[in-house]
């Protein structure tokens, strides 16, 4: 890769290593959810940014809009209301690419280069490699890619990949007006998160804490949420979200081995027929009919 | 073409067209297939114009496949039911295998490890059409689980054909005089007499 805040430490459908000769700052977005309130700037940050326009569509009687993540939403907010401590809660989650440190999308894409990670964390699709397939949406844990109906290429967050590159925080990030999206080294997204914590905790919220998923190695994007012991609460974020083990088996170990077993079958069919010779009809098999035959000419 | 008019007819000619539609379409589908199996293999994805038109096509030649091989397997499955003497040779298949066929039980039109072939393969084209329409984006959009388990049962089951349909055209190349039933339909009657004698004995009523 051209800039040096770009290297590519992992790359899609890749059997040899990647850039590993040197370690970038890993950088995280830090999405408080307490602070937010869902005025959704960074979707508007993002589609100005990235120069991708959906759709208006309609009003469905809830605040989320669009409904879901799209080809052109690469972010959305997503509302929920709850009951937690008999009071009525408005949950309210910036839904988009968390960004794993083992990205289930990455491993299941077959597009040589069509997904990578840059050593900064970031998982970028590159689109002119896309084939299309939505492999990367069944690797996915989080639900996040999308294939566009337009030119069936694979769409999400790139965490403006292009703007950290040249050391600018993502879109979403400069557009909130709470401060509600940090953005910064992980290392100082995780303290700031525990001054977030602990300031939460203080305020009756006991089990604040921070989403970092291990399960996935962690990941780019975290979330301090007030109940970090119930994510699902947070329109269905997953407690222990890990590249599932129908994903891991399919991509993992056994297509290695079915390959070499393949090539086995092939190499053995060759070296059988190099020992063992062809299967032929035996000559006294040929003798008999010809014999029959002269016998039957014989006869008339 | 009539060879040697004594020779014994052992494929008619619509058999042969469907064998070789399934034989063509399996081909294309192994190499792309391949191609999105292991990176190895991408570079197969040039014969097809490129990866997406690979991404593209695959399915199509997949629902080819499905339906000529559910003919073809509709017209020999009666031929396939595995009686007490396919046993007996499956139990003898390395005397086989070594190259001495000797003193193998007398055999019909197939023998029981060509019949085992065919029951596998029914097995394995049905997992992998019904987990290809499971996978198939283009056209359908099922249940996350679904799509996983498609995946991995897809990947699997064409893995395991593939072999198989190694062994079969090995089997075709090894024992000589057989190739030529795919061609032009007929084998000679010493073909038939050494290997499948039951065959030979009812076509030629000796």
């Amino acid at each position: 890769m051209a800039l040096q805040s770009l290297d590519i430490k992992q790359r899609s459908a890749t059997t040899t290593p990647s850039t590993q000769v040197r370690q970038t700052i890993e950088i995280a977005k830090l999405i408080d959810v307490s602070a937010c309130i869902g005025c959704k700037a960074c979707q508007v940050a993002c589609s100005e940014w990235n120069d991708i326009r959906d759709e208006v569509g309609n009003c469905h009687g809830v605040y989320d809009n669009p409904m879901d993540l799209t080809a052109k939403s690469w972010t959305v907010m997503r509302f929920t209301e709850v009951e937690q401590n008999d009071k009525l809660e408005w949950l309210i989650r910036k839904d988009g690419c968390m960004h794993c440190a083992d990205p289930g999308c990455l491993k299941a894409c077959p597009a040589p280069g069509a997904i990578v990670q840059y050593s900064n964390g970031i998982v970028d699709f590159h689109q002119e490699n896309c084939i299309g397939c939505g492999y990367c949406v069944t690797g996915c844990p989080f639900n996040v890619p999308r294939i566009s109906k337009e030119d069936s290429k694979a769409y999400k967050c790139s965490l403006c990949s292009d703007r950290v590159a040249v050391n600018q925080a993502p879109a979403c990030v400069k557009a909130c007006p709470t401060g509600a999206i940090q953005f910064g080294s992980k290392g100082d997204m995780k303290d700031y998160a525990a001054k977030r914590v602990a300031d939460l905790q203080e305020r009756g919220y006991a089990q604040a804490g921070l989403y970092d998923p291990q399960g996935v190695g962690g990941t780019h994007v975290m979330y301090v949420l007030h109940h970090a012991d119930k994510p699902d609460l947070y329109a269905g974020l997953p407690a222990n979200p890990s590249i599932s083990p129908l994903v891991a088996l399919w991509k993992g170990f056994a297509k290695p081995l079915a390959t070499l077993a393949l090539a086995g079958v092939a190499l053995g069919s060759l070296f059988h027929y190099v020992t063992k010779g062809p299967n032929e009809v035996s000559k006294e098999t040929e003798d008999e009919i010809e014999r029959e035959d002269r016998e039957k000419e014989d006869a008339r | 073409m009539i060879r040697d008019p004594k020779d014994l007819k052992r494929y008619e000619p619509a058999e042969r067209a469907n064998h070789w539609v399934v034989g063509i379409s399996f081909i294309l589908l192994a190499l792309s297939g391949l191609a999105f199996f292991h990176p190895a293999f991408y570079p197969l994805t040039q014969l097809f114009g490129g990866p997406v038109w690979t991404r593209i096509l695959h399915p199509y030649l997949g629902v080819l496949m499905a339906l000529s091989f559910a003919a073809l397997s509709f017209r020999f499955w009666h031929l396939n039911k595995m009686t007490p003497a396919d046993k007996a040779w499956l139990g003898r298949v390395g005397e086989m295998v070594s190259g001495d066929d000797h003193n193998m039980p007398e055999q019909g039109k197939y023998n029981g490890g060509q019949k085992v072939l065919f029951w596998a393969l029914i097995g394995c084209m049905s997992l992998i059409a019904v987990s290809g329409l499971l996978i198939w984006r283009a056209w359908f959009g099922f249940d996350i689980t679904l799509v996983r388990l498609g995946a991995v049962v897809h990947a699997a089951a064409a893995a395991v054909m593939i072999g198989l349909i190694m062994v079969h055209v090995y089997a075709a190349i090894w024992v000589k005089g057989t190739i030529r039933a795919m061609w032009y339909g007929t084998v000679t009657r010493a073909w038939a007499k050494q290997h499948h004698r039951g065959w030979y004995r009812q076509v030629t009523g000796k």
